[in-house]
């Protein structure tokens, strides 16, 4: 037991003896090379020499350290955290996309820019809107790349706002988004039904607000129902409205976002579209725009020129550049493949199974676990723990610590920040019935056990490879390598 | 060691003991907000304080925190012991825990700060 | 789709709900935004057609015999490296936001970012950033923050798409200049630096090998920059470094690179790694997440995401960046792929491309009419001269030959003229090489 745990410690550097060898390369031309000396590294990196099985055998026995979508329900809130369908990944992989050079001529790379075009096609009828770019590495990226768009667009206007607006539910990134871009940031209070007070939204509202940035749903899995007003209002000050996509799972195919009078908004493949998060990325995102925005898109986009396809370079317009090259193509492709795999009635089953699945779990631990908001919950929910287990003094981390000991991974807590305590539930559409209920259980147990041996939620996680790890002598003395 | 009523208080928790040259830390009220303190980056000797102006930090697990200039004056001394091992800060804020010294440029600024009455008491109403 | 829900299912659901129909769920949306009309495909796909269909677009990309460098390079990927990084395990799990249950994706980014200290010769290095470009970028943030001037020196070796992004991210940050150095033969023209320098200068940014292919000594860059106060933030593709001097030799502040290198597909442009380390006084301006090993409540070793703090401590900056997520997965191909490879394979992997660049130019210049542009040294790609229009030249040769013979230099180094910038990797057989010089003969 003892030594078998000892050798999954070890770091593949450990494991390394000295002359062993993995991959060999044997180019003939390798007798070629000539670097003067001068130019030459001086010692050789500290790598590990290592057998390849060596090397397949460690990076598996990690592998097996962690709780995945794949082996484990990750009702991770926010992070839609569907299943990644494994055609997606073998579509992605094929030499054709795979093996295309991104500085390849426009005639090499026909298939790609097609799937391009016609992807882009289809997420803006999705959306309702008129133009995107596929270009943003993830969600952040996209806020990022929409917000330089908004600036853009008032730039040639001539007009010089500074502000924008966001909810207190907001995701953090919104924030930290304006505030790189230069913006100050106005923070407005939710109402007590979780949603944008109109009224005080307005008094907000004036000749220096840029950007209305607003999550829909939000946060608190609410739909914004006064949004067609609150876009309104924000059109009457000359303000942009930005959608911060990352809950479109609950809108896909139920909902366009243009209809509400949103002027741009972001999408993220590896939420909505299934794509894989990797343990923290890649990923890939969109900025969709109303056509008043169209000219200030980055560039390169992909237009049709008769029957063929061509990057579209823009005009001086352009916000340029935001990414070397054209963005995470084969993501996009990922995304593509799940798109195909649904027609339009069946997009919408996704958002309507999302909703379902997330009240189902909402209605089942309320009794138990509070639910912040009194109404039905569009794709995830926020409950907290319930007043009997706080007054144990147990806290929402406890829970998702001992949850992991149940076999699920926990949800996301403490997060959004205007519940205190929080957990945050979202299912998706793709967990069945039975892992809800088995989920559901795992909960109230964990609840009954809390109550009746608090130290046993304290102390968990119980039975995972480590236990509560020192995060305090992790900064004080860093170690962030071999 | 000063005693928490021999030194006055800042609105944003740093305490200062006057003097020809100054000690200025942090209130153990501080250093228990706080948390474990994990980092700690100091003003440079010889550079000039502006008063309410950041001039340190400090970094707990999640959070880092800005430390203001207590008063005007130029910094004459840090305490090299707490960037080695932070949990000084934790254990004694008040003695060995302390930050940096300075030569006040206007001591009579020293009046706006709070004695440790008044600190406790706008700690307390700071709670509500 | 990928909807596990009967339709029984369903209505037992809405009927545990509580809830009368589906559309009692969402009253909180105004009706009439409700089943709007989609133009979108009435049927989907079964898998057998998605994969038809998929194969289709996927050759409908003509994958010439090419020569494209300029920042991605065409790489053999080992089946260990694609077998390992399709685990679910790895390829379905988040950020690991809760570390015990975690720790195989923290263990592999503490290993990558050991492996990446290792080759840069670099004391740390973050989890990853999206690309090359990005963490170019957010070095000379950090440069600028650290000595709090604004001034940019560059290097006219930069990969231009660097400097593009850059300039981008910090367009709303009109205080910063950005001031190009002059290229001699194609490597820094070091009087011309010397007249730039000044007190003034936040960082000098170069790229070595360059975007021309070309090797450049940085050590007595280093030296300049430093006598002014000046931080050195160099580029560099991590495969050159099996073989060449590291950026911590020569003196850099901050090293960053193109992961692609490292067993990622070209896949036209992405999903990359940014690969980003400094020098441990600068760690805390690290941008991104950081893994550190530290201990469990019994003494055992594990780890965490760490040093989270410094982000907000970066971002009392207002133009600091909102860009917190890595590349997890194109970072475990990354270790993977270097720990297959060991030092002593990366020096061969090195030394191929470098072999294979080498015969290539040899071959090339031995063309009429066709020269190499510069003397100096080269790792694995090099600038031809050619006679003609460089770009109608390569369109000519990809359609009769099937060849990418390159790629023209003149929309972004105009002052080059009629050139071509060429790359050979360890994919490239003698064959091969001998393949592009009979079709750039063939079509002069």
């Amino acid at each position: 037991m003892n030594s078998a745990q000892k050798t999954d410690n070890r770091l593949s550097i450990e494991k390394s003896v000295p002359g062993r060898r993995g991959l060999k390369v044997k180019n003939p031309l390798r007798a070629r090379a000539s670097v003067p000396p001068g130019l030459k590294r001086k010692t050789a990196p500290r790598l590990p020499e290592l057998s390849e099985f060596d090397v397949v055998r460690h990076f598996t026995r990690l592998s097996r350290l962690n709780i995945s979508l794949d082996t484990h329900f990750y009702p991770l809130g926010s992070c839609t955290m569907k299943y990644n369908p494994r055609f997606n990944e073998e579509a992605a992989a094929l030499t054709g996309f795979a093996g295309l050079h991104p500085l390849a001529h426009d005639s090499s790379a026909q298939g790609t820019l097609e799937l391009l075009h016609d992807f882009s096609a289809r997420l803006c009828e999705l959306c309702g809107m008129d133009a995107i770019t596929l270009q943003p590495a993830a969600g952040a990226h996209s806020e990022f790349t929409g917000l330089l768009v908004a600036k853009a667009y008032f730039e040639a206007k001539k007009e010089n706002r500074s502000e924008i607006i966001v909810p207190d539910s907001a995701h953090g990134t919104n924030p930290a988004t304006a505030s790189m871009m230069g913006f100050s940031t106005v923070n407005i209070p939710s109402g007590a039904d979780g949603r944008l007070n109109v009224e005080d939204l307005k008094r907000h509202l004036g000749p220096k607000t840029a950007v209305l940035m607003l999550t829909v749903p939000n946060t608190l899995g609410i739909f914004e129902s006064n949004i067609e007003e609150i876009c309104r209002a924000a059109h009457a000050v000359g303000a942009l409205v930005y959608m911060d996509g990352a809950n479109f799972n609950a809108l896909i195919g139920l909902v366009k976002p243009g209809d509400l009078g949103v002027d741009l908004m972001h999408l993220n493949m590896h939420k909505t579209f299934s794509t894989p998060h990797g343990g923290g990325g890649p990923g890939a995102g969109a900025i969709a725009v109303k056509k008043h925005l169209t000219p200030h898109l980055p560039a390169p986009t992909v237009k049709k020129e008769g029957t063929a396809y061509a990057s579209n370079f823009g005009d001086a317009r352009s916000i340029g550049k935001v990414k070397a090259f054209f963005g995470n193509t084969a993501v996009l492709v990922k995304a593509y493949a799940y798109m195909l795999a649904h027609s339009a009635e069946e997009l919408g089953d996704i958002a309507r199974c999302s909703i379902i699945n997330a009240n189902y779990v909402r209605s089942r631990l309320m009794d138990i676990y509070p639910s912040y908001s009194k109404e039905y919950c569009m794709h995830e929910c926020v409950l907290t723990p319930g007043p009997d287990m706080t007054a144990k003094g147990l806290k929402t981390l406890d829970v998702a610590k001992r949850l992991l000991d149940y076999g699920f991974h926990a949800p996301t807590v403490y997060f959004p920040l205007i519940v205190h305590e929080s957990i945050m539930i979202e299912p998706t559409e793709t967990e069945s019935r039975e892992t809800l209920d088995e989920f559901i259980a795992a909960m109230r147990a964990v609840r009954d056990e809390g109550l009746a041996d608090p130290q046993t939620l304290k102390d968990a996680p119980h039975t995972m490879p480590v236990k509560r790890l020192d995060e305090v002598q992790a900064a004080r003395q860093p170690n962030l390598r071999w | 060691m000063p005693k928490p009523e021999e030194v006055k208080y800042t609105k944003t928790h740093e305490w200062l003991q006057l003097g020809a040259e100054a000690i200025a830390g942090i209130s153990d009220h501080a250093q228990h907000e706080m948390g474990d303190i994990v980092f700690v980056e100091l003003p440079k000797v010889g550079q000039k304080l502006e008063k309410e102006k950041p001039c340190a930090v400090v970094e707990s697990v999640k959070s880092a925190f800005d430390i203001y200039a207590p008063i005007s004056g130029e910094v004459t001394a840090v305490n090299g012991a707490v960037t080695g091992e932070p949990a000084l800060l934790n254990q004694s804020p008040l003695d060995a825990g302390w930050l940096f010294k300075m030569k006040p440029s206007d001591p009579a600024e020293a009046a706006a700060l709070m004695d440790w009455a008044a600190y406790q008491e706008f700690v307390k109403q700071s709670a509500h | 789709m990928y909807i596990p829900h009967t339709k029984t299912d369903k209505e037992e659901m809405l009927a545990a709900i509580g809830a009368a129909s589906f559309e009692d769920l969402i009253k909180q949306v105004p009706s009439k935004f409700l089943r709007p009309e989609f133009k979108l495909p009435a049927e989907s796909l079964d898998e057998v057609q998605a994969a038809a269909r998929m194969g289709t677009l996927a050759a409908g990309n003509k994958l010439p015999l090419s020569f494209l460098g300029g920042g991605a390079y065409e790489r053999y990927i080992p089946a260990a490296v694609k077998a390992i990084i399709s685990r679910g395990e790895f390829l379905t799990a988040y950020t690991p936001y809760q570390a015990e249950a975690s720790q195989g994706i923290l263990q592999t980014i503490y290993e990558y970012q050991s492996s990446v200290c290792a080759l840069y010769g670099m004391d740390c290095a973050n989890a990853s950033m999206y690309d090359g470009a990005s963490s170019f970028a957010e070095a000379v943030r950090a440069a600028s923050r650290i000595t709090g001037r604004k001034k940019i020196l560059y290097s006219a070796g930069v990969n231009p798409q660097y400097m593009d992004t850059l300039k981008t991210y910090f367009a709303h940050s009109p205080e910063y200049t950005y001031i190009r150095i002059p290229h001699r033969d194609g490597i820094i023209d070091a009087a011309a630096m010397a007249a730039l320098l000044d007190d003034k200068t936040a960082c000098v940014a170069v790229q070595t090998p360059n975007f021309l292919g070309l090797i450049e000594d940085i050590s007595p860059v280093a030296e300049m920059a430093k006598k002014h106060g000046a931080l050195l933030v160099a580029a560099a593709d991590p495969v050159s470094l099996g073989l060449l001097s590291t950026p911590g030799e020569y003196g850099a502040d901050f090293a960053v690179g193109e992961g692609q290198s490292l067993g990622l597909p070209l896949s036209y442009g992405g999903p990359y790694l940014g690969i980003f380390s400094c020098k441990k006084e600068y760690l805390r301006q690290m941008p991104g997440r950081i893994t550190g090993l530290t201990k469990d409540k019994d003494g055992k070793r594990g780890f965490v995401l760490t040093l989270q703090a410094r982000e907000q401590h970066i971002r009392r900056d207002k133009a600091a960046s909102n860009i917190c997520s890595n590349e997890a997965l194109c970072a475990l191909s990354a270790t993977v792929y270097l720990a297959l490879l060991g030092p002593e394979g990366l020096k061969e992997l090195a030394e191929a491309n470098a072999g294979a660049a080498a015969f290539a130019a040899e071959r090339l210049a031995s063309i009429k009419g066709v020269s190499l542009k510069f003397k100096g040294p080269f790792f694995n790609e090099f600038v031809i001269s050619v006679p003609t229009g460089a770009a109608r030249l390569r369109e000519k040769i990809l359609a009769r030959s099937g060849v990418d013979a390159g790629l023209p230099l003149s929309p972004l180094y105009p002052e080059l003229g009629e050139t071509l910038l060429v790359c050979a990797t360890e994919t490239k057989t003698e064959a091969d090489i001998l393949k592009l010089e009979r079709s750039i003969r063939e079509n002069l």
